[in-house]
């Protein structure tokens, strides 16, 4: 039997400011330069913030941008731009914006477009390209960002004339935010943004024939998914991204509450229930909890909310869950049946297929299992690094856990990639939505600084926390002058050993601890804080940590604290890339180490 | 994702793609990015101002085919797609082949083109040139055929495909019935 989705034809929206098209009189036509309708449609948008770099290409949307109330912030390499306009729609939930020159400025964006693309966030780049008269002569600064972008962007565009530039705006706003959102590119030839045309706004839906963003299930696979449901006695949920993209927490906690099912979470689903929820498992995966894994092994149903079963989330697929059913709630009907086949797939927004899904659920509960999980939780948490005495040494672990603790979890973390975004993951508990900011799909070390500086725009109220390796930190670190510049403040955590600490731990386990070009030196970070006017400080031994992070908190301004830990350290529990999720390389025990646990630890 | 019961064959997917720059690469790119292994992909115009036709034929299994199907779908300049592969179909590429010199067995060619609904579109001293349009089936049969005449280039255009009687591929439908098979059909 095959299941079918149906679409509408011409799936519209309305932008920003077109609640009230019917009573809008159309004004009549003003003279505008195509660089001036750039700005004109980013503040029909609703845009405040811009991040960026000028450039000969571009040069006319920077003249333009005087005259209009947009915000901009230089950045010191176009990454970092990239990196800020994703940090900004991950904070936010709204469409982030950066700009770029032709050529290297455009190919700078690059990593920051597949690290948008890779973890669904909206974002518009808008880049300047030669005159039109010139594409494909190889001109000075002439690269074919749209090309190159095609497979990184959700779509994108090359606009050749003034007349195209609000229309093609408005649909890379359009396309970046709704469905599943992702990243956009408008290239403007240098000429187009020169002419000067008879420009009149246009607030009227936009339409795209072929982009059909809003599907729905027929009902039939809602009683197929009830059935499943029903009859199932180890039910779990696995809770990802698209729980907070579509604003569906209040529904995940009313389906897990009404029928009982203990939810695990992706680590981009962290945020999405509270983390002291009592069916909260925790986080899965390759660093998730033992015994969150173990559940979902033993599952006899798993419950895909808005998570795409990652690599690093399932393991072996062969052997993965291999008793359970799945249901899978998606929007991107390509993501179903792609590593993990589906019994049923329920296509759409996940917040309205949850809505749609509750009225026929419903629960006796599962209360053999859940206790069956909670017993297995014990088990795990006496091997925790938490619990280790202190020794007088730093771990990381006691960083992120003290941290979670002074702050009182109420921090937006955002974090680059390595060991340390995982003990993130482990020992800073998240309890709201888009508290935690991370490059999850393309793992892209250098994120960190750059995103906590477009989150501290996006959201002024709230206390942002970089968390960054030693090593992560040195490919962004010109982005302090940014800070420095721009007056901001960010506090940033350095958990710095002296290693490249994900590859070591990798070269340790797989590859008999041949240190390939992970020792790494770094710059003395106070110094480098001082160096741009900003403060730096120092963490050596536990008992400094929580004297030092007060005195970060309350100083103005962007604050590093340079945290020497544990050189060796390594993330635990771990399941090695394709191996079964159950077999997870656990803390060695009683082993003649001070970072291992001894009997005396249980 | 493949299991022994998981046969591969190859797929043929027509769909309408606005006729926009660049267009067409998002669909090859997409070939490439998701590591499909794609055989003939044929494009021109169709009925429609403004909107190309599209015959894509695809090594694939059932699963594979279905998400080649949804990523096509992903393409914002994609306006339909239809996998044709058990639908009733009639599918074609045109081929010429140049053989060398005037044809020394000149009946013999003749009876092989009539038997093959091919012609002989041009004969100059030094080439003769054969023009047939067929199933890439019978124009692989005939090239191995034509071989005693000596053949020296081959020009082949892919198939393109469209279905059987009366219904028709609507490239602005009302509504879109896209197949997702369950695990047991998948699998």
């Amino acid at each position: 039997m095959a299941i079918s989705y149906k679409t509408e034809p011409k799936e519209t929206e309305a932008g920003a400011a077109a609640e009230n098209t019917a009573t809008v009189v159309r004004p009549d036509p003003v003279k505008r330069t195509g660089a001036q309708i750039v700005w004109e449609v980013l503040t029909q948008e609703g845009i405040d913030t811009v991040f960026g770099y000028p450039g000969g290409a571009i040069l006319p949307v920077y003249d333009a941008m005087l005259d209009y109330k947009i915000r901009h912030v230089l950045v010191r390499h176009e990454q970092g731009a990239s990196h800020m306009a994703d940090g900004y729609a991950r904070a936010t939930g709204k469409v982030g914006v950066a700009i770029a020159t032709s050529g290297p400025g455009a190919t700078n964006l690059v990593t920051g477009i597949a690290t948008a693309m890779l973890d669904s966030s909206p974002v518009v780049f808008i880049t300047g390209q030669v005159p039109s008269a010139l594409l494909g002569k190889d001109a000075f600064q002439e690269t074919d960002i749209v090309g190159i972008t095609m497979p990184i962007t959700k779509h994108n565009y090359l606009v050749t004339r003034a007349q195209d530039i609000a229309k093609t705006i408005r649909e890379a706003f359009y396309v970046a935010r709704s469905g599943r959102p992702g990243p956009v590119l408008v290239d403007i030839t240098k000429d187009a943004q020169q002419a000067t045309i008879d420009y009149v706004p246009d607030y009227s839906p936009v339409t795209l024939p072929g982009y059909r963003p809003r599907l729905e299930t027929p009902q039939r696979e809602y009683a197929m998914a009830a059935e499943l449901i029903k009859s199932a006695k180890r039910p779990v949920v696995l809770a990802g991204r698209g729980i907070i993209q579509s604003g569906a927490e209040h529904e995940l906690r009313t389906y897990i509450e009404k029928t009982q099912t203990p939810a695990a979470l992706t680590l981009h689903g962290l945020g999405c229930l509270p983390s002291q929820h009592p069916l909260n498992l925790g986080m899965m995966g390759m660093h998730g909890e033992a015994w969150v894994n173990t559940a979902i092994q033993e599952a006899d149903l798993l419950l895909a909310f808005g998570m795409r079963f990652d690599d690093r989330v399932t393991g072996n697929l062969a052997t993965y869950a291999r008793d359970a059913k799945k249901i899978h709630i998606e929007i991107d009907p390509a993501e179903v049946h792609k590593n993990v086949r589906a019994d049923v797939a329920l296509i759409g927004d996940l917040r309205e297929v949850l809505q749609r899904l509750l009225p026929v659920v419903g629960g006796k509960g599962h209360a053999d299992w859940v206790d069956h999980i909670n017993s297995l939780r014990g088990d795990s948490a006496v091997r925790d690094i938490k619990n280790l005495p202190d020794h007088g040494k730093l771990f990381a672990a006691h960083v992120i856990h003290d941290l979670h603790r002074i702050t009182k979890g109420r921090a937006v973390v955002v974090t680059d990639v390595g060991q340390h975004q995982m003990w993130e993951a482990q020992y800073y508990h998240h309890d709201t939505s888009r508290s935690l900011i991370t490059s999850g799909g393309l793992g892209t070390m250098g994120f960190a600084l750059p995103a906590a500086i477009g989150a501290r725009f996006g959201r002024p109220e709230a206390e942002i926390w970089v968390v960054a390796g030693d090593g992560g930190f040195q490919m962004t670190a010109c982005e302090l002058a940014t800070c420095a510049q721009e007056g901001i403040k960010v506090n940033i955590a350095i958990i710095n050993n002296g290693y490249l600490g994900m590859v070591r731990q990798w070269q340790e386990f797989f590859y008999k601890r041949r240190y390939a070009a992970t020792p790494i030196t770094s710059p003395d970070f106070v110094k480098l804080a001082e160096a741009h006017g900003l403060t730096g400080l120092r963490v050596e031994k536990r008992g400094e940590l929580e004297g030092v992070v007060e005195r970060a908190r309350n100083t103005p301004g962007t604050v590093i604290i340079d945290f020497r830990v544990e050189q060796e350290d390594a993330v635990y529990p771990m399941v090695p890339a394709g191996a079964d999720l159950q077999d997870m390389i656990r803390r060695p025990q009683a082993a003649p180490s001070p970072l291992a646990e001894t009997g005396a630890d249980e | 994702m493949s299991s022994p019961t998981n046969l591969a064959v190859q797929h043929t997917f027509t769909a309408y793609l606005e006729d926009r720059p660049g267009a067409l690469s998002r669909v090859s790119a997409l070939f490439l990015r998701r590591n499909y292994n794609i055989i003939s992909l044929t494009v021109g115009r169709s009925g429609t101002p403004g909107v190309s036709r599209l015959t894509v034929v695809v090594e694939a299994d059932a699963a594979q085919a279905r998400l080649v199907e949804a990523n096509l779908y992903k393409l914002v300049n994609v306006l339909r797609v239809e996998d044709v592969t058990y639908s009733p179909t009639i599918s074609r590429e045109l081929m010429f082949v140049k053989l060398r010199g005037p044809a020394h067995a000149r009946d013999a060619l003749e009876l092989l083109c009539a038997a093959a609904q091919a012609r002989i579109v041009d004969e100059t001293p030094g080439a003769t040139i054969v023009e047939v349009v067929g199933t890439q089936r019978d124009n692989e049969l005939l090239i191995d055929k034509l071989g005693p005449f000596g053949v020296m280039e081959i020009v082949r255009t892919g198939v393109a495909a469209i279905k059987r009687g009366s219904q028709v591929l609507d490239p602005q439908p009302h509504f879109i019935n896209a197949t997702v098979p369950t695990s047991g059909e998948a699998a």
